[in-house]
């Protein structure tokens, strides 16, 4: 059942996942990875290493559900019960992105109107946070990347990329969660944000935290690699191409 | 640490995670206009603070779906139950007229695109919002000019035009005292029928920032029709893909917009600007 001897299952075990993309309009299969398996503990750091177009990102965007895997399983050990992520519901998966996982990018969706210090609270307000206590914290973790204080009332659409990576760091990092998903992170952060970042990485996995990561440097977090998901083919047109 | 490990079995009948039932539930909702079938077995679940957003190009079903979740009309076939006490068990499409109307003054609100469908041009503002505890029954002026006050503010409309009529209203303004009206009776349900088209851009903007406040603080749970899939992005969890009076797709919305499997919704993604 739901919750049993779940201490005992690793936190998430994936099995034969597969992500081709159908596009229509080209009457093709894209293959992006093939029958990918793996286990991830509580409070591991697995780092996802390939080549361009091995399907990093992809994997990362399958297990967070952005991308609908086409076959195989990835199955969670939730706080609420075990699950597979390749086949839930999706109001379960919105639950477990509301609760438990989380999705780091670089990227930032600016919403018209909205500060970047609003922005970095939202996720503690929809958690049901008070509007002081979630601004004191995201003002904490503005201050730790090192975002100028007199832009954090700015609306992030006018912001370098640089400034705007560290506001979408600061809205995926705010909320405790038990699974980091990270796609290149510190990609084009200074240097001491990225310092910053890799400590409160390091911290987070001290409490627990698991992480599964696609780094542009993957020396900055060498010291927390606890094994590799190497994906060193890319499959073409369903025929699969070693590349190293 | 064990990378590509074995692999451990894995009980192949997990229970679903959400405990909580959903709010709206609508199975098989079948409507036809003489011979034109408008909508064909549509069912949809929403859960208690969740946002759905339907998509699809015009004559695709969506303003009819949400005529039906309005009650403003009955479908061919079809169930429709809200999870509300008093009315849980109840199909709502098989209430007499009387109790129907009650639920939608009470439970339901709506935001249409047009403004006229939603308001009385030539009433006050207040008066507009105002109408709807008069039905339900609130007979005490200084309640009524309360509450339609409390309701105006949360919908962010400036108070000193409260007494001004819609029709000499902006289309954004406008917007606000549909949005105030719906709102008005603290409904369980929210529907918003293109709330933002044909608004200016900025204007857009802050029509969305007042929508995504207010869903966050009350909690609400919302369908919203849009065929704008920014709008979209910005407010919905989860996404309904209609056409030809079908749903083709549904999912997550990052995942339909970023992930379409169908190829209508591959084509209507990817048409995007």
């Amino acid at each position: 059942m739901a919750n049993e001897g779940k201490d005992s299952m690793p936190l998430l075990t994936v099995e034969r996942l597969t992500k081709d993309f159908h596009i229509d309009h080209l009457q093709r299969e894209i293959g992006v990875f093939r029958d990918l398996s793996f286990t991830l503990d509580k409070g591991q750091f697995l780092l996802v290493t390939g080549v361009n177009g091995a399907g990093k990102s992809s994997l990362l965007r399958c297990l967070y559900r952005t991308y609908m895997p086409s076959s195989g399983y990835a199955w969670y050990t939730s706080q609420h019960g075990h699950i597979d992520l390749a086949h839930a519901a999706d109001v379960d998966i919105a639950l477990l992105r509301r609760e438990e996982i989380g999705f780091v990018t670089q990227f930032l969706r600016p919403r018209p109107r909205v500060s970047a210090l609003e922005l970095v609270m939202e996720p503690l307000l929809d958690a049901g946070w008070d509007w002081e206590e979630a601004q004191l914290h995201a003002e904490t973790w503005l201050d730790t990347l090192n975002l100028k204080r007199d832009v954090w009332q700015g609306y992030p659409s006018t912001f370098s990329g640089g400034e705007q990576q560290k506001v979408n760091l600061a809205r995926a990092l705010i909320a405790e969660r038990r699974l980091l998903l990270l796609d290149e992170p510190t990609a084009s952060l200074d240097r001491i944000a990225r310092a910053a970042l890799v400590e409160r990485l390091a911290s987070a996995k001290q409490h627990g935290v698991a992480m599964i990561g696609v780094f542009h440097h993957p020396e900055d977090v060498q010291h927390l690699i606890d094994g590799e998901i190497s994906l060193t083919s890319v499959v073409l047109n369903g025929a699969v191409e070693h590349v190293d | 640490m064990t990378v590509i490990s074995s692999r451990p079995s894995v009980p192949l009948d997990a229970p679903r995670l959400q405990a909580t039932p959903p709010l709206l539930r609508a199975e098989g909702l079948t409507k036809r206009y003489g011979t034109r079938m408008a909508m064909h077995d549509v069912s949809l679940e929403v859960y208690p603070g969740e946002v759905v957003g339907v998509v699809g190009e015009s004559g695709s079903g969506k303003s009819t779906l949400l005529r039906l979740l309005n009650l403003e009309e009955m479908p061919d076939v079809g169930v429709y139950t809200l999870d509300i006490d008093g009315i849980r068990e109840r199909d709502l499409f098989a209430l007499p007229r009387f109790d129907r109307r009650g639920v939608q003054i009470k439970h339901i609100g709506i935001v249409y695109q047009n403004p006229h469908l939603g308001l009385r041009m030539k009433f006050t503002s207040s008066g507009n919002v105002a109408e709807r505890l008069l039905i339900a029954g609130e007979r005490s002026f200084a309640t009524l000019r309360a509450a339609a006050r409390d309701s105006l503010a949360a919908s962010e409309f400036p108070l000193d035009r409260m007494d001004d009529p819609p029709r000499v209203l902006s289309g954004g303004m406008q917007q606000r005292v549909q949005l105030a009206k719906a709102l008005a009776m603290k409904p369980a349900l929210l529907l918003l029928d293109e709330p933002t088209t044909g608004l200016d851009v900025s204007i857009q903007a802050t029509v969305l920032d007042t929508l995504k406040r207010l869903q966050r603080e009350r909690d609400m749970t919302i369908v919203l029709v849009s065929h704008d899939l920014g709008v979209i992005r910005t407010l919905a969890d989860r996404v309904l893909v209609m056409r030809g009076g079908r749903v083709v797709e549904r999912g997550l919305t990052d995942q339909i917009l970023d992930d379409p499997q169908h190829p209508y919704t591959q084509q209507l993604v990817h048409a995007k600007l």
